[in-house]
């Protein structure tokens, strides 16, 4: 399952268009570094509103890709998390800290936006 | 809605490969929505198979996820059985804490998957295997 990995100016959009296995959300890692890496994205935009399950090792490998783009000096922001699946995130004790979050595709480059222009 | 078919069967889902992962979360969410739970429970149940059959995955290599049906008392449930024939686990009490965890991983699995579901039980014997039983009883 590939996870198609979109420029858009200095942003790179990802869209996770159906369930991923372990190994694909780990090839989706590395893919997305890579493309952060080659394209000197200044923001990784991530969107997951067709996951239909956020467990423990999905949430862990979101928030490690967060953590490596930002040792590039790149923000991440996760849009599009399903209102059960974040009752059930909560619930289960998975935590996002440090990751930005959005409503929406639209609302995630609103906020980059707005935290560019604060420079 | 009064479901006259017959009630839904039993699914064994053989757990031996990352992607059985998918496949048993997959036909739990069915199962549980053809039980008539809740969209929010449906994500409870999928996300609770996904946790268990990792740990089958990750601590006996394989091992199988069985969803049964319930029905008692005019009132729908749906249990998840893990077992597996891997090392055991010789001190459940600790590997029932929170932030607890011998591999690496988040030491969440199997408090998280007690907070999602109604009714959680653990067998297990070291060398032989364990066997997670996980309840979720429907909303009327």
């Amino acid at each position: 399952m590939m996870v198609p990995i979109l420029k858009q100016g200095h942003f790179l959009i990802a869209t996770i268009m159906a369930a991923l296995s372990d190994e694909d959300m780990r090839q989706f890692r590395e893919a997305l570094l890579d493309r952060v890496v080659s394209s000197r994205a200044t923001a990784v935009i991530i969107d997951v509103m067709a996951m239909d399950v956020l467990d423990s090792f999905a949430t862990r490998t979101l928030r490690e890709i967060a953590y490596m783009t930002r040792l590039r000096g790149a923000r991440t922001v996760l849009v599009g998390v399903q209102p059960e699946v974040a009752l059930t995130m909560v619930q289960l004790g998975l935590h996002l800290e440090g990751v930005a979050t959005a409503l929406d595709l639209e609302e995630g480059l609103a906020y980059l936006d707005r935290v560019n222009r604060r420079g | 809605m009064v479901n006259a078919m017959a009630p839904p069967c039993q699914v064994r889902v053989p757990i031996g490969s990352d992607g059985d992962i998918i496949v048993a979360r997959q036909k739990g969410r069915a199962l549980a929505a053809e039980l008539g739970f809740s969209s929010t429970d449906v994500v409870r149940i999928a996300t609770a198979i996904s946790e268990l059959a990792r740990n089958v995955l990750t601590y006996a290599a394989c091992g199988e996820i069985r969803l049964q049906p319930l029905n008692c008392r005019n009132r729908c449930g749906i249990v998840i059985v893990a077992s597996d024939h891997g090392p055991g686990i010789a001190d459940i009490e600790q590997a029932m804490q929170d932030a607890y965890s011998t591999s690496g991983g988040l030491g969440l699995g199997l408090p998280g998957v007690r907070r999602l579901m109604d009714e959680f039980t653990i067998e297990s014997t070291v060398g032989k295997g364990t066997t997670v039983s996980a309840t979720k009883w429907c909303r009327p």
